[in-house]
């Protein structure tokens, strides 16, 4: 699998090393996700009325090939090169103290400030919301953005937080015991999302 | 896979991995420091227990800092050292520690071996913020850090400490840390307070007499502090110090240009060292303080944050 256990949440991770999974169907192919991102792309500058003020923030760690991509696709079409940052929300997570030792944190990178900025986030998958609250947490410590909306590449359902995404690449419906994986050659060295299934 | 940190008692026993997983670890914390909002919950409802039974400000200070933007609370116990029998009062502190429940404790005290003691004893994460002459290990993780962040890396180049090593466990706990990743070491300073014993505490250590033949060749000069407070009587007048081991501009020439100079505070201005080189470019001395709060931080966010234990199984928490 493209993941290391202490990347992800940590309840997780040990599910992961403590399960198996199978591969139940693909959901995108590389080129989907090509063509999706850039539809994405476009979607996002038509939606903001151009690209003032705009900037991405990429969710570690899956999130950030795709702003890099979204913004390089809106550099391509409109020759305007959008500010890209980078947030790490593991200091900002709410499943904290409760599952064993302390995950790996990594630095923020975001070069601009986000004052008055009108933001999107991006992340690949949309499951309970709590990721995405907690990037907002991050992000209202560094200042105070005019406006903040998401991007994601899937979203899966099950909403435990009131987040909603603005640009979604694809809806699926999924189960408690599914999980979405987002392969990236960036990161997993092949590109394609799949569903997998826990193995009883 | 790393060993996982239970306490952080000194650095004789960490490995180099361990090492570079703190120094990394701070990385976040050190960019957090210019956050306007300089608040998380990481640690929220944690407390931590700041028990100094020695005088300090500045190290108290960071480690208070440290858990207050963590979210924690502390409890701040200040204790002058007990004319008691040392064993005894010890004791009566670790039974007073515990009934308070703290879910982490940081430990200054006059005793080499204190932290250890009350560790065994406690069972909770302990921190050693400097016990006796013996380590204090987050000041030699804070230097690293400076050290690192100045020089990109922590090998292949020469240490020079200068001043009381003896009665210092600063220069004790960097000895331990930079000898791990093969820094070649000097000690100098007057005769008794560089017994030659402290040749065997790690390899690559070597004494010598004359500063002008310490400082040639050093990359790094760490600055100690005259600790009068130590000594029932100075082993020599504050004039001679100065005279033979004072840090002036002029000799901190005979060092490799653009060579780093560290202090662990507080700085005696014109007796360790002079004025002109703590302000000067190559003085790393306001650095070591924003990296001691960054290491603070990501010390007490992996050892108290966090359960020694995983909670029972349960159905998956959805934190996709």
């Amino acid at each position: 699998m493209g993941f290391r256990p202490c990347e992800l949440p940590a309840v997780y991770a040990r599910m992961m090393r403590q399960m198996r999974v199978v591969e139940k169907r693909q959901l995108l192919s590389a080129e989907e996700i090509s063509r999706t991102l850039n539809r994405l792309a476009h979607e996002i500058v038509e939606k903001s009325g151009g690209t003032k003020d705009l900037a991405l923030i990429g969710v570690r760690r899956r999130g950030v090939p795709l702003s890099d991509r979204l913004a390089k696709t809106v550099k391509d079409f409109s020759g305007v090169e959008i500010p890209v940052g980078t947030i790490d929300i593991t200091l900002y997570r709410d499943d904290l103290s409760t599952v064993g030792p302390q995950p790996v944190v990594h630095s923020n990178e975001i070069s601009f400030s986000v004052d008055d900025r009108d933001l999107v986030i991006v992340d690949d998958v949309l499951y309970t919301g709590r990721t995405i609250r907690a990037a907002m947490n991050g992000l209202f410590d560094l200042g105070r953005p005019k406006r903040i909306r998401l991007c994601v590449l899937i979203d899966r359902g099950h909403r435990e937080m009131p987040i909603e995404a603005t640009f979604i690449g694809n809806s699926v419906q999924t189960s408690d015991t599914e999980i979405v994986e987002v392969h990236l050659k960036e990161i997993d060295g092949d590109e394609r999302v799949v569903l997998v299934d826990r193995v009883p | 896979m790393l060993q996982r940190l239970e306490h952080l008692l000194g650095i004789e026993d960490l490995t180099r991995e361990q090492i570079s997983f703190i120094l990394d670890q701070a990385k976040p914390f050190q960019e957090f420091q210019r956050h306007p909002l300089k608040k998380l919950a990481t640690l929220r409802g944690k407390t931590v227990a700041i028990a100094f039974f020695e005088n300090s400000t500045r190290t108290r200070i960071s480690f208070a800092t440290a858990a207050a933007r963590l979210g924690a609370d502390t409890m701040n116990l200040q204790a002058e050292a007990s004319s008691l029998k040392k064993g005894e009062s010890l004791l009566d502190t670790v039974r007073t520690l515990e009934a308070m429940r703290p879910d982490g404790l940081v430990i200054r005290h006059s005793s080499s071996g204190a932290p250890e003691f009350v560790a065994n004893r406690l069972g909770v994460p302990v921190i050693n913020a400097g016990d006796g002459t013996h380590e204090h290990p987050t000041q030699a993780l804070l230097d690293a850090l400076t050290i690192r962040d100045r020089k990109g890396q922590l090998e292949g180049w020469n240490l020079t400490i200068l001043g009381d090593v003896l009665h210092s466990r600063v220069a004790r706990s960097n000895i331990h840390l930079l000898s791990k990743f093969g820094v070649r070491i000097t000690l100098c300073g007057p005769a008794m307070w560089v017994p030659r014993e402290l040749e065997t505490l790690a390899p690559n250590v070597r004494r010598v007499t004359r500063i002008e033949e310490a400082l040639d060749g050093a990359d790094v000069i760490i600055a100690l502090r005259v600790q009068t407070e130590r000594l029932h009587e100075p082993a020599l007048a504050a004039e001679e110090y100065i005279l033979r081991y004072q840090l002036t501009p002029q000799r901190l020439q005979l060092a490799r240009p653009g060579a780093l100079v560290l202090h662990p505070g507080p700085m005696i201005r014109g007796l360790e060292i002079d004025g002109a080189v703590a302000d000067g470019p190559q003085s790393c001395v306001l650095e070591q303080v924003t990296n001691g709060l960054a290491i603070r931080m990501a010390l007490l966010y992996h050892l108290v944050g966090g359960a020694a234990e995983p909670p029972p199984a349960k159905v998956p928490d959805k934190a996709q």
